[in-house]
């Protein structure tokens, strides 16, 4: 009977791991809003269920997101979860087979061949079949020996830094499945109930003559290694292993990220798995900084000691949230931190009274880039004027910032003062269609201002619908063009296609190495609030040396802050799309003299 | 200086014996790019909220130095961190930091004489 403690680890790290995760989970259910307990309630019983399991089932056990990062990465994550749970499944229907019942005490499903013997209905089919799975786990623990030692192949080409404790629980989940192999062996090799690796390895045994004794520490080794993985567990990433269910689940009853740090977030932040596929999809490792990306700050998060300098260091670019194998809201996440961070100080903009704004049909919103660029506020008005459109420009003289650059920096109590302002006055002027000229303004326009009926266009969007509806017509020119895709408009707002459509009618478009919702950033984003003007050059460099491989006419961009950030970086002209546009149709119609300076 | 016939405006200078200097400390502990400053007044000329009022950042860096914060607290309110200022400056001053800085500043620290 004594010989039986060994099971103990086992238990205890069982007990412990579903007590903490019991206590997690009532918790941050408790905490949730009123309207998202209502939101679980509805959900439970529908059809999101379902899809939420199949979900589960496909990226919590399958890894299907991350093969598509890279296979062999997918292949060694798969094979650890879902290989286990087939493993930790059909022992269990080998257990309850074997004792005919369901009432068979966890570790004797667990530890079965150590307890059982006797030949049954099926047993040579489990242990063969178990001794499969058992060899398919293994495949993926030796690949996660070889991925420390050789991460690129993997498509990694930096990986997370780990704390004593996250070795500790690394080294019990690498020793888990090689404890089991060499248990099962020696007790193969004692009473010959082992597949076609247990049973070879047994043979092995055999030849050295093992005794009892050798069998049980063994099975020690590895009820021990199970029970510290389990302990580790909650307090470590692998947390994410139960959380990334519950995360799913919540997302799939319609739960979203609120601006401020509730339970919605601890739930995304405990489900990052720290896989560190956002540490290479961060641009800012060219400036030699490695200690801002999301992986680490979702760490410092959960241990509460996040630092400004790390939490304002961020561009704000998205690409690590694309990159996200668990889809996590990385940028919203890092933003209800700022919001923390800086709720104290908020301003109340007293100064901005409202005015009588004139009536029309479009309403053009430039933003503060726009002004600071004004060769695209002059060729967007130029086109309108040549489209003969009624429009009026809002914020000509005296007008207030649209808010995002606010939002961005966590002053979110500030922003909302300029966006009501800015609304009313949008709303005032009885416009069908709000036409914004810079993408940071169009992203919070359309997440943030309420504008009901109204059509917000950015003008990419709007002067194709132009040219398609014969209103303008470009030139088609000899130059060679290529686009960057702006964060805020491209992975920020989802436009990718418009923007080309019209450089396809102007000019021969080339496509760049790395576009669409891999684009780089400009480096100029007003996101980032503590990045050093070297650094930035840094990242720019990089971002132009990709843009501007094949050496081409013009750099076209639809982002004033873009345009204005490869400027100083580069000698190839650098335009925006409306610039482009109105160079395309004054060579052809000559509408020359009386369309100069139309915004004076 | 007066021996010589110079004479220097009391609102231009900076007596370091007695100004109280813990806001400038902060900020530039933690943002040094803002030393670097040369009051050249391109933030100001370019500033969104310079348009609609009399803010101005150029003389906001004086005040900081000559530690008159409660008018500092005034006129910081005004700033709308558009962030033209940092795309001017060409001495790549991060401001928008410095602003959120004075704004932590003089909420968070002790600025007592």
């Amino acid at each position: 009977m004594i010989e039986e403690y060994f099971v103990l680890p086992f238990i205890i790290g069982l007990f412990v791991l579903l007590v903490t995760l019991a206590i997690k989970y009532v918790s941050w259910i408790v905490q949730l809003s009123h309207i998202d307990k209502l939101r679980v309630l509805q959900g439970f019983f529908t059809r999101r269920t379902l899809s939420a399991i199949k979900k589960i089932w496909k990226e919590c056990l399958l890894h299907t997101r991350i093969f598509k990062t890279n296979p062999l990465l997918g292949y060694m994550h798969m094979s650890f979860a879902f290989g286990w749970f087939v493993l930790i499944l059909v022992g269990h229907i080998e257990s309850y087979i074997h004792a005919e019942s369901l009432s068979v005490p966890p570790w004797e499903s667990i530890f079965f061949r150590y307890f059982h013997h006797e030949h049954f209905v099926g047993e040579r089919f489990f242990a063969h079949f178990m001794d499969f799975i058992l060899l398919y786990i293994l495949s993926g623990v030796f690949l996660a020996y070889a991925k420390r030692l050789y991460s690129r192949v993997f498509g990694i080409k930096r990986s997370t830094k780990l704390k004593p404790k996250d070795r500790i629980a690394l080294l019990s989940l690498w020793l888990i499945f090689p404890a089991r192999l060499f248990a099962e062996g020696a007790t193969a090799s004692l009473y010959g109930n082992g597949g076609f690796v247990t049973g070879t390895l047994g043979g092995v045994f055999s030849f050295f003559e093992i005794n009892s004794s050798f069998e049980l520490a063994m099975w020690w080794i590895y009820s021990s290694s199970l029970g510290v993985f389990f302990i580790t567990l909650p307090f470590t990433r692998y947390m994410h292993i139960p959380t990334e269910v519950l995360f799913i689940l919540l997302r799939e009853y319609g739960i979203q990220l609120k601006k401020e740090y509730n339970s919605v977030s601890k739930i995304q932040v405990y489900s990052c798995s720290r896989c560190g596929i956002c540490i290479d999809a961060c641009q800012m490792h060219h400036a030699e900084i490695s200690n801002n990306q999301s992986v680490y700050i979702l760490k410092n998060m959960r241990d509460e000691n996040l630092t400004d300098r790390k939490l304002y260091n961020c561009l704000l670019c998205g690409r690590c949230e694309q990159a996200c194998p668990v889809g996590i809201n990385l940028n919203d996440l890092r933003i209800s931190q700022r919001i923390q961070a800086s709720k104290e100080f908020n301003s109340s903009y007293d100064f901005l009274t409202y005015k009588n704004t004139p009536q029309t049909d479009v309403a053009y919103f430039s933003g503060c880039m726009t002004h600071l660029t004004p060769g695209i506020k002059e060729s967007v008005c130029a086109i309108l004027e040549i489209a003969g459109i009624n429009y009026l420009f809002l914020d000509k003289e005296k007008g207030a910032c649209c808010g995002r650059p606010l939002m961005q920096a966590g002053q979110y109590q500030a922003a909302k003062k300029l966006i009501d302002y800015n609304r009313q006055q949008i709303l005032d002027s009885g416009a069908h269609t709000l036409l914004v000229s810079c993408p940071i303004c169009y992203k919070v326009f359309k997440d943030d201002y309420e504008l009901g009926q109204i059509n917000i266009k950015h003008h990419s969007e709007y002067f194709l619908e132009l040219i398609n509806a014969g209103y303008i017509s470009p030139r088609k020119s000899d130059n060679i063009i290529v686009y960057h895709d702006p964060c805020e408009l491209g992975r920020g707002a989802n436009i990718y296609n418009e923007p080309r459509e019209i450089l396809k009618k102007i000019g021969k478009f080339r496509k760049v190495r790395i576009e669409k919702n891999q684009s780089l950033c400009c480096s100029g984003s007003l996101g980032d609030l503590s990045l050093s003007m070297p650094d930035r050059n840094i990242i720019k460099e990089q971002t132009l040396s990709v843009l501007l491989k094949h050496n081409p006419d013009i750099l076209a961009t639809a982002c004033p802050l873009c345009k204005k950030t490869f400027v100083k970086g580069t000698f190839i002209q650098v335009k925006d799309i409306a610039e482009i546009l109105v160079d395309s149709i004054k060579k052809k119609t000559a509408l020359l003299p009386e369309m100069e300076n139309v915004c004076e | 200086m007066k021996k010589f016939g110079f004479t220097t405006a009391q609102s231009r200078s900076i007596d370091y014996d007695k100004v109280n200097t813990k806001l400038i400390k902060y900020i530039i502990e933690n943002e040094s790019s803002f030393s670097t400053c040369i009051s050249c007044g391109a933030c100001t000329a370019t500033c969104s909220a310079g348009n609609i009022t009399h803010f101005n950042i150029r003389r906001l860096n004086i005040q900081i130095r000559l530690g008159k914060y409660e008018t500092i607290k005034q006129e910081i309110d005004k700033c709308m961190l558009c962030g033209k200022c940092m795309l001017v400056c060409p001495r790549g001053i991060n401001t928008r930091n410095v602003i959120m800085l004075i704004k932590k500043g003089l909420t968070t620290l002790d600025l007592s004489d």
